[in-house]
Order: C-alpha cells, then sequence, then structure tokens
C-alpha cells in the first residue's frame, strides 16, 4: 500500500492540439478510495493511464509510495487494475487467469495457490476456476477480472468504469460487494468512472473533472451538496441541479423568476456595494417544497410534468419561463396545470457567478 | 437446391472433374488401372532427391519466414514513424510472381551477378553459388529467395491477426508485471493462434508446391517435388507419373493440413 502524488501531469495526445490532462495534480492518500468523476472526454481516463503507465505525460509527475514512476513501464510500477472491457485473458482458464500476476511475481506455487483459492472464494468464482472466460457470463468475466487485480497486494489498486458493462441490477449488487472488498483490502484506490451515482456510494473524496482539469476535488457529499461550480452542479445528482437566473437587488432582495424573495447576507452586502449583482440559482429539486399558492414567501409556478418515480414523484415546473425539475414525496397528489407555490430551503440554495459559473460563498 | 445449383455445376466442372480425371490418370496405364506410375515415380533417380529438398526447405525456411514475419509484424505494430510505408515495402514480394522473382535472385546468384560483382569489389575471389558441385550455397541461394518472396504472405496474415487482437490484452499483461517477453509468449501468441494456423497452412501448402523459384536458379540441379512433375510431364512426357506425383503432393498437403489444426486446437472454445 501506498499514497499517490501527481504534480502538474500534462498530456496531449498526438494529432490533437488539446490537453487530455491540463496541469492536473491530485494527492491520494494511503488506503484511501479515489474516485474520478466526469463525462466522456474529460481526461480522467488518459489521468488513470498514465498512473497505470500504459501513457506517458508529456509534462509533470507521478510518484508512488514516494518513488517516481512517471515514465517507469507499467510492470514496474507494482499496481493492478481491472479494465473497463475486463481484458480476461480468453486463452487461459479462470484460474490461470487471476495466477496471471503472481506467476509473473514469480511467487512459490504454494502461497499462490492459496491466494487464488482466497480470491475465488471471496468472489464466488470457485465452482468456474476451471472454466475459460468463454463459458462465463459477463458478471462472471468482471469478476474474474476483479480477483486477478486483489490477489496482487499491489501497492495501488486502479479501476477504469469496471462497472460500465454490466446491467444495471447487476452493477448495483455489485457495486455494494466491491466496496467490501475494497474496505476489507484497505488498498488505495484510484476509480474513474462516469456514473456520479457510483462516484458518490463507493469514494472516500471525489475529483470532479472537466476538460482535462479537477473541478472539485472533495468529500462526495460536499461536492454533491456545495458544487464548487455549474458544471459540477449539473453533473452530479440525478435530476441535476436546477439554475435559475436571478439578481440581487441594492436593497438586498433576490429576485428570481419576476419575484423576489431575501437574499442572503453576504450577497445583500456585495450587491449594495455594486448596486445590483446578477447571479445563477442553484437549488436541487429535493430541496424544493410543495405549497399552496400565494403561501408568503412562496414563488408562484405552474406544474407541467408529473411523473411519479415510485420512492419519490418528479416535477417539471415553469417558474416564471424557467423549467426546473422538483422532486416531492410520492404521497403528494398533484396533477399537471396545478398551480402552486414554490418554497425554496434557503441553506441548500447556491449561488454561481454568471460570468465565471464558480460558486459564490461567504 | 435450384440457387446453388450455379455453384455446384462451376465446382463441378472447374474443380470435382479435373480432380476425378487427374486422379484417375495417377492410375490409369494401357491396361485399366495400375499402381505402376507410382512405381515409376519412385524409382527415379531425381524422386528421393527431390523428396528430401523439398523437406528439408520446408523445415528450414518455414521457421525463419515465421520469426521474421512476427519481428516485423510486432515492429509495425509498436507503429514507429512510416510503419505504414514499411507495411506496403514489405508486402511488395506478394504482387511479384515466383518465376520473376527466380528471375531477380538469379541475376544476384549467378556466376557474373551482383553477389559476385560486389565480392570481386572489395578483393574476394568470385564464387559460383549455383553450382551443382556446391550443394550448400545452392540450397542457400534458394532458400534466401523464397524467404524473401514468401515471407510477406504470413507478415500480411500476422498483421491483420495482430490488428484483431485489442490492445488491453497487452496492456493488462504489462500492469500485472509482463514484459515485452512474457507478454509476447503468455498473451500476443495465444492470442494470435487462429492467424498463425492459417498461415502455416497455407505457408506450408505453399511450400510443397515451390518451383519456379528453384527452377529459375538452379534448373534442375536441385529437384523439388513440383519440379519433378514439371519434369515427368514436359520432359518426360508422361501425363500419368506427372499426375501420381502431383496426387502425392496432394496428400501430403492435406495430411499436413489437418495435423495442424489437431496439433494448434484452441481449447478455450471447447463447448461448455
Amino acid at each position: 500500500m501506498a499514497d499517490i502524488s501527481i504534480k502538474g501531469l500534462k498530456k496531449t495526445y498526438p494529432g490533437s492540439t488539446e490537453l487530455a490532462t491540463n496541469n492536473v495534480s491530485l494527492d491520494v492518500a494511503e488506503g484511501e478510495f479515489m474516485v474520478l468523476l466526469g463525462p466522456s472526454g474529460c481526461g480522467k481516463t488518459t489521468l488513470l493511464r498514465m498512473v497505470a503507465g500504459l501513457d506517458f505525460p508529456d509534462e509533470g509527475s507521478i510518484s508512488i509510495g514516494g518513488r517516481d514512476v512517471t515514465y517507469l513501464p507499467p510492470q514496474d510500477r507494482n499496481l493492478s487494475m481491472v479494465f473497463q472491457s475486463y481484458a480476461v485473458f480468453p486463452h487461459r482458464k479462470v484460474r490461470t487467469n487471476i495466477a496471471f500476476g503472481l506467476v509473473m511475481k514469480k511467487v512459490p506455487r504454494e502461497e499462490l495457490e492459496k491466494k487464488v483459492a482466497w480470491a475465488a472464494d471471496l468472489l464466488q468464482l470457485t465452482p468456474y476456476l476451471d472454466r475459460y472466460p468463454a463459458q462465463l457470463s459477463g458478471g462472471q468475466r468482471q469478476r474474474v477480472a476483479v480477483a486477478r487485480a486483489i490477489v496482487m497486494d499491489a501497492d495501488v489498486l486502479l479501476m477504469d468504469e469496471p462497472l460500465s458493462n454490466l446491467d444495471a441490477l447487476l452493477r448495483l449488487d455489485f457495486r455494494a460487494e466491491l466496496k467490501k472488498i475494497v474496505q476489507q483490502l484497505g488498498s488505495t484506490t484510484l476509480y474513474v468512472t462516469h456514473d456520479q451515482v457510483e462516484a458518490m456510494s463507493l469514494s472516500d473524496r471525489v475529483a470532479v473533472m472537466k476538460k482535462g482539469q479537477i473541478a472539485q476535488l472533495g468529500h462526495p457529499i460536499t461536492v454533491y451538496e456545495e458544487p464548487a461550480d455549474r458544471f459540477v452542479g449539473g453533473f452530479i445528482g440525478s435530476p441535476p441541479m436546477n439554475f435559475l437566473e436571478g439578481r440581487v437587488t441594492q436593497q438586498g432582495a433576490l429576485e428570481v423568476a419576476g419575484q423576489s424573495t431575501e437574499a442572503p447576507e453576504f450577497l445583500a452586502r456585495s450587491a449594495a456595494r455594486s448596486g445590483g449583482l446578477p447571479v445563477m440559482v442553484g437549488i436541487r429539486a429535493e430541496n424544493i417544497y410543495l405549497e399552496d399558492r400565494g403561501t408568503p414567501g412562496t414563488l408562484d409556478a405552474t406544474v407541467e410534468v408529473v411523473e411519479p418515480l415510485g420512492h419519490a414523484t418528479l416535477l417539471t415546473v415553469d417558474l416564471g419561463g424557467q423549467t426546473i425539475k422538483v422532486q416531492v414525496a410520492s404521497t403528494v397528489r398533484v396533477s399537471s396545470g396545478e398551480k402552486v407555490g414554490l418554497r425554496f430551503d434557503q441553506a441548500a440554495i447556491r449561488f454561481f457567478d454568471t460570468e465565471t459559473q464558480l460558486g459564490l460563498t461567504a | 437446391m435450384l440457387l446453388i445449383a450455379p455453384s455446384i455445376v462451376f465446382m463441378t466442372l472447374l474443380f470435382g472433374w479435373p480432380m476425378v480425371s487427374g486422379i484417375l490418370q495417377a492410375f490409369g496405364g494401357p491396361e485399366g488401372l495400375t499402381t505402376a506410375n507410382f512405381t515409376r515415380m519412385a524409382q527415379d533417380p531425381y524422386f528421393w532427391a527431390s523428396v528430401g529438398n523439398t523437406l528439408l526447405l520446408i523445415v528450414v525456411m518455414i521457421p525463419i519466414q515465421f520469426v521474421l514475419a512476427l519481428a516485423m509484424a510486432l515492429l509495425i505494430r509498436a507503429k514507429p514513424r512510416g510503419s505504414s510505408v514499411y507495411f506496403y515495402i514489405w508486402a511488395i514480394p506478394l504482387a511479384v510472381s515466383d518465376l520473376a522473382a527466380g528471375l531477380v535472385w538469379l541475376t544476384v546468384f549467378t556466376d557474373r551477378g551482383y553477389l559476385n560483382s560486389v565480392l570481386a569489389s572489395v578483393g574476394l575471389e568470385p564464387f559460383s553459388w549455383l553450382a551443382y558441385d556446391n550443394y550448400a550455397s545452392m540450397f542457400m541461394a534458394v532458400l534466401i529467395a523464397e524467404v524473401w518472396r514468401a515471407t510477406s504472405l504470413v507478415f500480411v496474415i500476422v498483421v491483420a491477426g495482430l490488428q484483431s487482437i485489442p490492445k488491453d490484452y497487452e496492456e493488462a499483461a504489462g500492469v500485472f508485471g509482463a514484459g515485452f517477453w512474457d507478454r509476447l509468449w503468455h498473451v500476443t501468441l495465444p492470442l494470435l493462434r487462429p492467424s498463425l494456423q492459417t498461415a502455416l497452412i497455407l505457408r506450408t501448402i505453399l511450400a510443397f508446391q515451390t518451383f519456379a523459384v528453384a527452377l529459375a536458379l538452379t534448373g534442375q540441379n536441385f529437384p523439388l517435388v513440383v519440379g519433378e512433375t514439371y519434369r515427368w510431364y514436359t520432359g518426360l512426357q508422361d501425363a500419368n507419373v506427372a499426375s501420381a506425383l502431383a496426387l502425392v503432393v496432394m496428400a501430403v498437403s492435406m495430411v499436413t493440413a489437418v495435423g495442424y489444426l489437431k496439433l494448434l486446437k484452441d481449447q478455450s472454445e471447447a463447448p461448455r
């Protein structure tokens, strides 16, 4: 086990002018589960590949456990990895697939067999040890890939969207299982995904990436509740955070959709100084409450679409020409076209700069 | 039946009928069916020499060609600068007819050829490379010409095979601690098995039929089995023995192909 220290990584793929990673720095503590989250093309896989040694950066450095590995080939880095495609060798039986890394490390036979048996047991592969990958289901192949990675006792465990090729139900099951296994191992883990639910549920910390840079790094709940910018708020959460154009007046009122409520102190102060401040108001669907039209402190809105989801009901609501999503309890009876009042949970409202899209905080 | 009728007719006319008539000819004689043609074939002084030469050529040439083709294909896969140019250059011999290739190499190895000119210009004695009493140099000349001419077939098949292997496997092997040779031995070669099998079958069958290069370089001094077929047919005007020889080549080719398929059988796709 070891920590990972990434400093100022820059990488451009041949034939491309855009930086795949632009000056990325990231420290992963020993035993930490770090998730790299972002949309496709954000550089998260590139970053992982550079840590793995499958690609080399143009600039910057990577060290694992204090050892500079920036330009070492993968076989000299003492790591293990689960690939998105699993990359389970089709010509080797499950047993020899799992043992591959151990054979390469020339681990004594007795220890090797013990470890393979342990991993097979942990991942419920024992009955399949003498089968070829072609005779396994996708989920089982995935387990082989994970088993092959965990027998290594490597310094660092890398995972590149390991769950993305599983069907939804299997993914849910395996996600929890993976979390349990990694917690048991306690290994330093770098995990790439574009699925924000995976990132939230697995990580100790999550690094949200955008256009080759880390947009926000933090505890998953922090990233969820206090997105550093509009991109993060819009990327994390299902449905994503609602964004409303608004304005803080010189008098300290927050105007949204032609209606006004009270603005928080720090914004009122800067608005008073600058003579009015345009802001982007961010609020999550579950932090908006439905009330009767006309209740003091609510905004007038009209329900457009009602989508019962079972555990909750998702409403698409028109608020003075802007469309937002509101999540209410499934017991709430509401129909489309209904005129309602919306109350925002003041503590959950986030404000963003309209120019830089960055979060505004006190 | 109606839909496949054209192909059946074609196969019968262009493949089945000539084969049957060839077989009949091989066993044909003035007094009906006989094995006399095979006896005559085996008693010919050149026959066993040609069998020996053909087998020696195959045994020496095929490993050389596979190592070369694999090395070339791996170089292409590593994508050095201009790798596509190399690919086309290395594939050129595919387009050269074997007789032309033999003639090109004749200009190199003949007594007043390029090789001897180079030797003379650096002050060395010229050498009769293709003289009938210099068996070793004659064999080397045929071997070099054949390697040059026919390696590209193996190369093209191996390149195609390599392209169909996802990079992930080699990358995974690397991450799990395998260096270049381990990756080649434990991952690339096993995954390349179907392509190697195809190339091996094709190349061996074609090697049994090596003919024009040796003929151009050595005439009858380095007899090969198919060359003997040609000699029986045109020189000795005996179509029956020529057919018998051809039949032997075909039988050996078929046995070899089946042998390779059995030997290199892929276990991982065995039924559940």
